[in-house]
């Protein structure tokens, strides 16, 4: 029986984490004796039959106590400081950097690479570079959490959820649902496998996917005749989508909405929610008609329409 | 006990009390005495204690193996819901509040009963039909949503009978409401002449903060179980969002109320500790307008906190810096308690009986509850250990280690006015030692599990994680010891236990100025209080030379 006492730090996150994790312990173990050594040594001292001087003194309690509460408001304060920009930190992705898709599913993890390599309860990443999880789920909640990286992201039905990571040391950790989700839930695990740069491009390579995710998306584009509308010389009823992503897209209330993932989804699954700004509310839904992995691959496609358009 | 060693012996007590005025089951069933009510909820609680504690102890033998290889998957996913299920709404919910609050109020404010009797009983009658629908769905064959009934999974997927358990608790829901309103009015009306706000035991405090907590917080539980059970039952889309729901609401929903729920089963247990502390030190509590007020201002914040348990549920960033920082407020007051519960111990003349034992580990046992508690405010580690063990770990630590030591603390102070006999002290204090040598053994370990990485509710895991929870298994062996233990002797009591003096602690406070057990009408006449609580005589010359 083995007899881990601490979990592998392979993240550049990891280490700021537990930084926070040693200085609650260091403030815990304070207390703990700031508390249980006057105690322990009171009840020895005036343990009942002990002959000791029990008269009071007629001293101030006002004053201990508005010492005691603001040390303990200070420090409450120093302390919810720290753990906010460690997590404002943890939650808030660097720019650039590898985007994976993760879908969750009773009881398993589908991951889908942009080269379009597909893997199931595993997840290949380089060493060294920003990766960003773009979660979603076929079901229930499920979460996407990797105890040596020090992560963990809930993927909610009807939303897309991010986490990113840098992956610091080559080798493979667990993979954990850390939120219950039906009878497999223990089973419901995988592994992260972390590799030098160099070989995670061979192993995009050799795992020879049929279509990158863009090239798929833009298959479905046509097969859905998504294209009748938003794409060619008949561009009229319906926005353009070259460019669109990322930017702050005009709706018809007036307000602006970024075009990331989460509106491009909604877009496509609940057109009539957020309507563009100058155009008929005519979009039909496609709720039903497109899997979260058909949904991954069309995003993907909008997203690469960006990158063709001439500045 | 320090009584009948002075020997002075009483006459057995002629008058009729309230445990002789009948025997009759009818006499019990259709009672309207607070005191034979607190009984009927002890029994009851102790019931599906048992259920739930039978289901911990299958999961405990489960998890010494690695592989899940005792029950099924889908088994372990009913026994961890059945668990938490009965231990919150049927065992700790009403545990201090019910039983012990029920039996003592009235009597600690020189009241002939609560304010509303039958109301009182009803509310029984409620938590016995709402326990009921719970069994029944246990014998159906149970619930796999876990205690949280997250949704979609409960409203839509699982295949088990939610509604029952849902029914049993939104049911037993209304008990809570009504025995929470009736504690509020009782405090706020029925109060001897003489007894004053800060005269109060700080017992009634901490049950005046838990009753407004019970009485506000409860149905919105009743609204989220029900608005559940619609989406389940007839598909109103209203958390699934094939349906066009949203699965956060219902997380926004059920905390808000279980996360003051949790401070429902915390604050009666800090009651019990001032009442015991004060007693076994025969002092006044050190800073008592502080430690009282501080149970206001949990309730309060309590309600304002709802959100930490959402830190990685994709809730806003923002929403969640400010969860923190509440979370992180609310741990001032339970702070200020430990404080000066440790200042009342200074110069005290002070005894270790069973009571007294209890309620120093409950202070262990708490303080180690609160400050990983902190460590789950603090965002960035909250992200790696919320639904690990660690979780679990601190909870347990807050409801077995802070509320039931607290309960089982509570039990044996007031069990001599409640039976009118001691129970064997030695055997007492042996119980309370094991309790906290099991309890950490069966739970310290759990936190090393969490930050390991360990996930809640897993049937099965990789074999490094087994070490620690055969540490914990073996643990909760020791536990089952120590919760046994009482059983048997409390019980033996009831018989053959010394009879009990009217005030066998020698304490302060209106219900040990009565006979033991009380008479029906509690007092024979109204009591008129001058006198501050916890009013001992000063301890100095006599005690010095003592």
């Amino acid at each position: 029986m083995s007899f881990p006492f601490f979990p592998a730090q392979a993240s550049s996150s990891a280490e700021q984490v537990d930084h926070l994790f040693f200085g609650l312990l260091a403030l815990s173990g304070l207390v703990l004796l700031i508390v249980f050594a006057p105690m322990i040594f009171f009840l020895f001292k005036y343990r009942r039959g002990m002959r000791v001087n029990r008269r009071l003194r007629s001293s101030s309690a006002v004053r201990l106590e508005i010492i005691w509460t603001a040390v303990s408001l200070l420090l409450s304060t120093g302390l919810f400081a720290w753990g906010a920009k460690v997590y404002l930190d943890l939650e808030r992705p660097p720019a650039g950097g590898l985007e994976i898709h993760v879908i969750g599913k009773q009881w398993m993890w589908k991951a889908q690479h942009a080269e379009g390599n597909r893997e199931i309860n595993e997840l290949h990443v380089p060493a060294g570079q920003t990766v960003r999880l773009i979660l979603a789920t076929e079901d229930v909640i499920h979460s996407f959490y990797l105890p040596a990286f020090r992560i963990k992201q809930d993927a909610v039905p009807g939303r897309y959820t991010q986490e990113w990571f840098l992956a610091k040391k080559p080798g493979t950790y667990h993979l954990f649902c850390a939120e219950y989700c039906g009878a497999k839930h223990s089973q419901m695990i995988g592994r992260i496998v972390v590799m030098p740069p160099a070989e995670y491009e061979n192993w995009l390579k050799n795992g020879q996917p049929a279509e990158s995710l863009a090239r798929g998306g833009e298959r479905l584009f046509r097969e859905l005749d998504c294209s009748g509308c938003h794409m060619g010389s008949t561009v009229v009823r319906s926005p353009r989508l070259e460019g669109i992503y990322g930017k702050p897209a005009p709706l018809a209330n007036g307000q602006f909405q970024v075009a990331n993932e989460q509106y491009l989804r909604d877009s496509i699954l609940l057109p009539q929610a957020q309507i563009a700004a100058g155009y008929e509310p005519l979009m039909p839904t496609f709720k039903g008609r497109v899997s979260e992995e058909e949904l991954v691959q069309l995003i993907a496609y909008i997203k690469s329409l960006g990158d063709q358009r001439a500045p | 006990m320090r009584t009948v060693e002075s020997g002075r012996v009483r006459p057995v007590q002629p008058r009729e009390n309230y445990l002789s005025a009948g025997d009759t089951v009818s006499s019990w069933l259709l009672t309207t005495d607070h005191k034979r009510i607190g009984l009927l909820y002890l029994a009851s609680i102790l019931f599906f204690f048992a259920i739930a504690a039978a289901a911990a102890a299958l999961m405990r033998i489960e998890l010494i193996t690695p592989k899940g290889d005792l029950v099924a998957s889908e088994t372990y996913n009913k026994l961890f819901t059945v668990h938490g299920v009965l231990m919150v709404w049927f065992f700790l919910i009403p545990s201090i509040p019910a039983v012990l609050g029920n039996f003592v109020i009235p009597l600690m404010i020189g009241a002939r009963d609560v304010a509303f009797p039958k109301l009182n009983l009803l509310s029984w009658y409620l938590f016995i039909a709402g326990g009921a629908l719970a069994v029944y769905s246990i014998v159906r064959g149970g619930v796999d949503t876990g205690w949280t009934f997250y949704t979609p999974y409960s409203s839509t997927f699982s295949q088990t009978h939610v509604i029952s358990m849902a029914a049993g608790i939104f049911v037993a829901g209304f008990s809570s409401i009504i025995t929470g309103m009736n504690f509020l009015i009782t405090i706020q009306k029925m109060r001897a002449p003489g007894l004053t706000w800060f005269r109060l035991p700080l017992f009634i405090w901490s049950m005046f903060a838990t009753s407004m907590i019970l009485v506000l917080a409860t149905p919105v539980l009743a609204i989220t179980l029900a608005l559940m059970s619609l989406e389940r039952i007839w598909g109103i889309g209203i958390f699934d969002p094939k349906l066009g729901g949203d699965p956060i609401l219902f997380q926004h929903l059920f905390w808000f109320y279980s996360h003051p729920a949790v401070y429902i089963m915390i604050l009666p247990g800090m009651g019990v500790v001032s009442e015991v502390i004060a007693c076994f030190s025969k002092k006044q509590i050190f800073g008592y307008h502080f430690v009282a007020f501080s149970s206001l201002a949990i309730a309060v914040i309590g309600f304002l906190v709802w959100g930490h348990h959402m830190f990685v549920s994709s809730q806003s960033l923002y929403a969640g810096v400010v969860f923190s920082f509440l979370s992180f407020l609310v741990a001032v007051p339970s702070a200020i308690k430990v404080f000066n519960w440790t200042a009342t111990l200074y110069k005290g003349s002070i005894s270790f009986e069973t009571p007294m034992l209890y309620v120093l580990g409950f202070i262990g046992l708490f303080t180690v509850g609160g400050l990983t508690g902190l460590f789950l405010a603090a965002l960035g580690v909250d992200v790696h250990v919320t639904d690990t063990y660690f979780v679990v770990a601190h909870f347990h630590y807050i409801m077995v280690g802070g509320m039931v030591t607290a309960f089982m603390g509570g039990l044996h102070f007031w069990w001599p006015k409640m039976t009118g006999r001691l129970y064997p002290e030695r055997l007492g204090q042996l119980a309370a030692l094991i309790t906290f040598i099991g309890f950490n053994l069966t739970f310290f370990p759990q936190f090393i599990l969490g930050y390991l990485g360990m996930p809640r509710r897993y049937h099965a895991y990789p074999d490094e994680f087994q070490v620690y929870n055969v540490l914990s298994s073996a643990g909760a062996s020791i536990l089952g010891v120590g919760y046994l233990l009482p059983l048997i002797y409390l019980v033996w009591s009831l018989r053959h236990g010394k009879r009990a003096e009217e005030n066998p602690w020698q304490a302060t406070g209106l219900e040990w100025q009565t006979s033991s057990p009380p008479p029906v009408h509690n007092f024979e006449e109204t009591p008129i209080v001058t006198e501050q609580a916890y009013h001992y005589p000063p301890l100095g010359e006599e005690e010095e030379h003592a």
